[in-house]
């Protein structure tokens, strides 16, 4: 864009960022679904390319997914630990602690609970008892996990993002070491036997009950971040830290506690999953939901019930393309490439929402910095504080 | 004239409703240096920032050498020579010197070129910077030379520097300024932007005076004295009816004594002040922006580490509590009420995504027990302040953010004096804001007085300060130099104690 | 003693791999853009390494192919594949100020997805496997110096005993070490990552640098794959061989504390760690730990740095933040 202004006068595109009043929440919603379309479009054509009708595919899909009770069941079962680690991840967001750390914080609440699924499982213990200690494990390794990088974060200002990263494929390699060490079955196999039944969590309408365990994550989640203490302490860091330590809150603190507790409901997340559906440990555990899920909590816009709409969509295209792989030998991986456009497409359109955008024509000979400090001056109002939040950061905060 | 490099005619500039210049004309002179004097938001930066190309100005002309000129980026001013030296200096804290001063040229890099080039002009100017040093490493005076090194290393002509010496020792200070001369003696233009009297006098030719926007007088610098530039900068007296009540028997309430903190560069920022706030008495605090007010009152509420002294609060019952060392929750467990507006409205005193109810919960979000806050109190304050003070937001959910300025401050101000608090600190309250609302907020002030409140206001315009306050502190760089009375002070008393360190003449 | 120079000498193939991701990943990051996408583009590049190989033994036919030519098709095409990845990354995030941290993970889940579905469909449409002849695949574990080199004691093996990808790589750091010290354009590149308001003050078009380099730093990860895909996993595509190098990539280039020269011992070291368990049994080490000392250690050093606050050794101050000249 720079150059094009020292050639001309005016160059031909500038952008402003809208001010808040400007915002359409339909035309909001309007951009979105059309995001969704377009990817919807795009992704066809990997499966144009199999020779198959697109059209006919994403049918499949659908009812691939959400067709008979099975398949919803299965859709259900994927859903969980991802909408899980969404959730965990939202205060951290929302406090823009960038913890992309879910993945191994799942990890280590999965291996966690497998050393008392291993240890006790045969014991004389009743399941609700060791069900009770295996959750209790889950929260405390996952907490630990996430609590680790908090801790530098707080007092070091390591960077998170990077730090969080590295714990995942560490927990990843204690898992792998476990699967093909001390706990594998028979030697060479490299897999871990399963579990005793009393491991087992019981099914709730042909599901296991991770699902209300979710629900009441969803729901949990949702009061601390909108009723609690807590939830407004997170809130008013992610917004200013200065305003926070204004109000006498202790940023650090509250860094590491949040860390913990994001990490915790990951290692919930790795619970469900191992006493809910693996019903033993491998470095697999989980499966690339951690990733996903931080793609998940920031489409949502940290909205838990939003949360469940988007993991839905994502394991409706992931269970779906193994139907379609199934029954018309689409590679099952188109899921990935659809899911992946799915993000582009909704991460690019918020752009589209929260950015004006104007042509060269449709304005006069005013120069693009007068005429840009004029208009911050009339949106931002006459106060001359008010610019002092950078935009992204307004936008994290929404 | 021949002599002429820049002049401004007629020049006006406004932000929306607001007028930062109107009818400015300026002659900018080779071979010589101009000082532009001013008080803080008299519109000097905003004049010369339209020079370098950062703004474009709504009306008026400009002319270089002669020829009318339009600038519309950094990049045009350079090509009329014309470089500009800000208060935020614009370096890449990993390169060395010599890197920073190349970035963005169009020339070959050759970085032994760059060092001998760099190092002629140091010589023939004076300054003294190694080429191979990391900005990292630097300074802020050895910074602010690099910045002056690559305006001239571009082949600048006109070199505009924005309040230089606001962050130098006095010994760095006479360094920039035999710098300045050797320039003035090279035929270079120098407008130099500053509201310290003594600089104007050690070192200007010719001193422009800006007041409120608006041009002045330019006059030369031998014929005037520090008096006539005060009276023309601050102007006349106004009057503005604003009530001062007298409270009776005012009683000793914060105890200031010998408080010095310093910033995390080691650069003192308060040294050695020592004052007392009284019950139903409004303290003003005068002085040049970044004179130490900020710190002053984020040392007394806790924010600010102290680095030795004391602030001691004192009890109705005449006992006291020290209070450096303390953090704002644990001022606030040992029963010290204190309210605080500070300047940064959205960035430090409310949470601009958030409503009124949200925002007033900020003080009381800690209260009772358990996990879950009581949004009730917040909300019944949040309905009395909306209601009292007139906030015009369409419910107390709307984010404060998308409020006009003046709403934003009366919900930030509501707040504190909410619980009538013994010591009210306030920072720039009316900045801003519309002449009603300031009102407003100067009732309310002086409602909190007269309650018995030990009120600090950090403000900027002389005439509300004189009029408004029981007494007034000024602030010099950091330390006192002077507590004079409002109702006998006059302004050019306060104006010249505002730019004399100590208190002494300059 | 003997055991460290051999494993070391092994590493090499591994670590070749890892070499061109990690630089790739230095030249995108050092732009100020941090594309988590690496596994993602890595993925790609194998794939399409590998395809175009292939394609173009079916086009000359097995006899008339020559290794060089493949060589060069290979690497032209994991090129192009990081290359379009970066494209998209810099779409979303420079152009729609997407958020970077996100828009990467979502290039992994894209490349990876993508990989594997050429993988398979190709599969599916050559029936069985995709993979070259054995020739070509000689010439792509060739190693090029003569053979009384590699006789030197201790270091012959390592120096000289490497496929010619590993001298690629090598060339390919140092070249960018140069660029980065030397160049005008590798000043420009820094300043854009360390602070875009100052290069755009001083007139750097910063889009076009980071476009440049998340594109070009893409190409350079992809190839990256394709070495992988055509040394270590003997040029056939198995699903899921090269998961965890591109992530390995990203904890390198910290490692490295973004310096290509950096990288090509660290891609040894790491290299090294990853295929220990082979080589050293430390008694009561589980062998498969070996595997997260390269994490472990990164972690060290970012906390260190963070520690000593060493202004060398930090990532490029705007890292993963995107910029928009009105914000300011």
């Amino acid at each position: 864009m720079s150059d094009k202004a020292k050639k001309n006068k005016t160059p031909f595109i500038r952008l402003s960022k809208k001010s808040e009043s400007m915002l359409d929440p339909r035309k909001a919603v309007a951009i979105r679904i059309s995001s969704v379309v377009v990817a919807l479009i795009l992704g066809s054509i990997p499966i144009l390319l199999t020779g198959v009708n697109p059209v006919k595919a994403y049918g499949i899909i659908v009812q691939g997914s959400l067709g008979n009770k099975i398949y919803l069941q299965q859709t259900i079962k994927k859903m969980i630990p991802l909408l899980c680690c969404a959730l965990a991840i939202g205060p951290c967001f929302k406090m823009r602690f960038w913890n992309i750390g879910a993945e191994g914080q799942l990890t280590a609440g999965a291996i966690a609970c497998s050393a008392i699924a291993i240890w006790f499982g045969k014991s004389s213990m009743p399941s609700i008892l060791i069900l009770s200690l295996m959750f209790i494990f889950a929260i405390v390794a996952g907490g630990i996990w996430g609590f680790i990088p908090g801790y530098f974060k707080a007092k070091y200002n390591t960077n998170e993002t990077l730090f969080t990263l590295m714990m995942n494929y560490i927990a990843i390699g204690i898992a792998k070491w476990l699967q093909g060490g001390p706990w594998e079955g028979r030697k060479g196999t490299q897999i871990i036997p399963i579990f005793d039944r009393k491991t087992f969590l019981p099914n709730v309408l042909g599901v296991h009950c991770g699902w209300i365990i979710v629900l009441l994550i969803v729901i949990i989640m949702h009061y601390y971040m909108t009723r609690t203490k807590h939830g407004f302490e997170v809130a008013v860091i992610g917004d200013s830290e200065n305003t926070a330590r204004y109000a006498g809150m202790n940023v650090g603190w509250i860094m590491m506690r949040t860390m913990f507790l994001s990490g915790a409901i990951c290692g919930i997340a790795g619970f469900v999953v191992v006493a809910g559906a693996n019903h033993t440990l491998n470095d697999v555990v989980a499966d690339g939901n951690g990733f996903t899920a931080i793609t998940v909590s920031w489409l949502s816009q940290l909205n838990s019930y939003v949360m469940i709409l988007i993991s839905a969509l994502l394991a409706i295209i992931s269970k779906g393309s193994k139907t379609l792989n199934q029954r018309v030998g689409v590679p099952a991986s188109v899921a990935e490439i659809v899911s992946g456009i799915l993000l582009f497409c909704m991460l690019g359109c918020e752009f589209f929402i929260n950015y004006e955008i104007k042509f060269r024509w449709s304005r006069d000979k005013d120069a693009k910095k007068s005429a840009s400090t004029a208009e911050q001056a009339k949106n931002g109002s006459t106060d001359g504080n008010r610019s002092s939040i950078p935009a992204n950061t307004s936008k994290e905060a929404e | 004239m021949q002599n002429c490099a820049i002049e401004l005619k007629n020049i006006r500039k406004t932000f929306g409703p607001v007028v930062a210049n109107d009818g400015i004309n300026l002659q900018i002179n080779r071979g010589e240096i101009l000082c532009l004097l001013g008080e803080n938001g008299s519109g000097k930066t905003t004049l010369m920032n339209m020079l370098s190309g950062i703004y474009q100005p709504d009306g008026g002309e400009i002319y270089a050498d002669g020829r009318k000129v339009t600038i519309r980026s950094p990049h045009d001013a350079f090509k009329n020579g014309i470089g500009m030296i800000h208060q935020h200096y614009h370096l890449v804290d990993v390169f060395t010197a010599a890197q920073n001063i190349i970035l963005g040229l169009d020339e070959a890099m050759d970085i032994g070129r760059v060092n001998t080039r760099v190092k002629e002009i140091c010589d023939r100017y004076g300054f003294g910077i190694d080429p191979k040093m990391k900005v990292y490493d630097m300074s802020v005076s050895q910074k602010q030379t690099v910045e002056i090194v690559k305006v001239l290393y571009r082949g600048s002509e006109i070199l505009i520097l924005d309040e230089p010496t606001a962050v130098l020792t006095p010994q760095e200070t006479d360094k920039l300024f035999a710098v300045l001369r050797n320039m003035r003696r090279d035929n270079k233009a120098i407008v130099l932007i500053t509201h310290k009297l003594a600089e104007v006098m050690a070192v200007s030719d010719k001193v422009a005076i800006l007041r409120k926007g608006r041009y002045i007088a330019t006059v030369n610098t031998k014929e005037t004295s520090p008096g006539e530039l005060t009276d023309m900068m601050v102007g006349r007296a106004v009057t503005l009816n604003l009530d001062r009540p007298k409270y009776d028997n005012p009683e000793d309430k914060l105890v200031v004594e010998g408080l010095t903190v310093v910033d995390r560069e080691g650069i003192k920022k308060l040294n050695n002040v020592s004052f007392t706030a009284r019950t139903g008495e409004i303290l003003g605090v005068a002085g040049i922006a970044g004179s130490g007010q900020k710190e002053l009152l984020e040392s007394i509420s806790g924010l600010y580490p102290v680095k030795s002294g004391s602030i001691k609060f004192v009890n109705t019952d005449k006992t006291t509590v020290e209070l450096v060392g303390k953090t704002p929750t644990q001022i606030k467990e040992i029963g010290v009420g204190m309210g605080f507006v500070p300047e940064d409205r959205l960035g430090m005193g409310l949470v601009g995504s958030m409503g009124m109810t949200d925002n007033m919960m900020l003080r009381s979000w800690r209260e009772g027990r358990g996990l879950f806050f009581n949004r009730k109190k917040p909300q019944d304050l949040a309905d009395r302040v909306w209601k009292k003070l007139d906030v015009v937001t369409p419910s107390t959910e709307f984010p404060v953010r998308r409020m006009s300025g003046g709403n934003i401050q009366k919900v930030l101000v509501g707040r504190e004096i909410a619980s009538h608090p013994p010591v009210l600190l306030t920072a720039y309250a009316v900045r801003g804001l519309d002449i009603n609302t300031s009102y407003a907020i100067y009732n309310l002030l002086n409602d909190q007085k007269m309650g018995g409140s030990a009120v600090m206001y950090v403000g900027e315009e002389l005439d509300v300060l004189m009029e408004l306050c029981d007494r007034i502190l000024v602030l010099c760089d950091g330390q006192v130099s002077g507590i004079v009375d409002g109702r006998t002070a006059t302004k050019e008393e306060i104006g010249l104690l505002m730019t004399t360190v100590g208190g002494k003449e300059a | 003693m003997t055991a460290i120079f051999a494993l070391i000498a092994a590493a090499g193939t591994y670590a070749t791999a890892l070499m061109f991701g990690t630089i790739g990943e230095i030249l995108t990051e050092k732009s100020g853009n941090l594309n988590l996408g690496v596994e993602g583009m890595m993925y790609m590049g194998g794939i399409f390494g590998l395809v175009t190989a292939n394609r173009y033994e079916a086009l000359v036919g097995e006899t008339g192919s020559v290794g060089f030519i493949a060589i060069l098709f290979a690497i032209l095409g994991s090129f192009a594949a990081g290359c379009i990845a970066g494209l998209i990354f810099a779409f979303i995030t420079v152009t729609l100020r997407a958020n970077q941290n996100v828009t990467g993970l979502a290039m992994t889940t894209f490349g990876t997805g993508v990989a594997k579905f050429v993988g398979e469909h190709m599969r599916n449409k050559l029936g069985g496997y995709v993979s070259v002849s054995n020739h070509l695949k000689e010439s792509f574990h060739q190693q090029i110096f003569p053979d009384f080199l590699k006789r030197i004691p201790f270091v012959g093996k390592i120096v000289f005993g490497q496929p010619h990808f590993f001298y690629l790589g090598i060339l390919v750091a140092i070249l960018l070490h140069l660029f980065f010290t030397k160049t005008k354009k590798g000043l420009y590149l820094r300043a854009v990552g360390e602070s875009p308001a100052t290069a755009d003050a001083a007139g750097i078009n910063m889009t076009r640098y980071r476009y440049l380099a998340t594109m070009i730093g893409g190409g350079i990860s992809a190839i990256g794959g394709m070495v992988y895909t055509m040394t270590t996993a003997g040029c056939v595509w198995i699903e899921g061989s090269l998961s965890g190098v591109g992530w390995l990539s990203v904890a390198l280039v910290i490692f490295c504390t973004w310096r290509p020269l950096n990288g090509i011992w660290g891609s040894m070291l790491f290299g090294s760690l990853m295929i220990m368990y082979l080589w050293i049994i430390i008694p009561f080490f589980p062998q498969e730990l070996y595997k997260i000392l390269p994490y472990v250690v990164t972690i060290v050093v970012l906390i260190i740095a963070s520690m000593k606050n060493n202004k060398e050794k930090q990532p490029p101050a705007n890292l993963g933040l995107n910029y928009f000249r009105e914000e300011r």
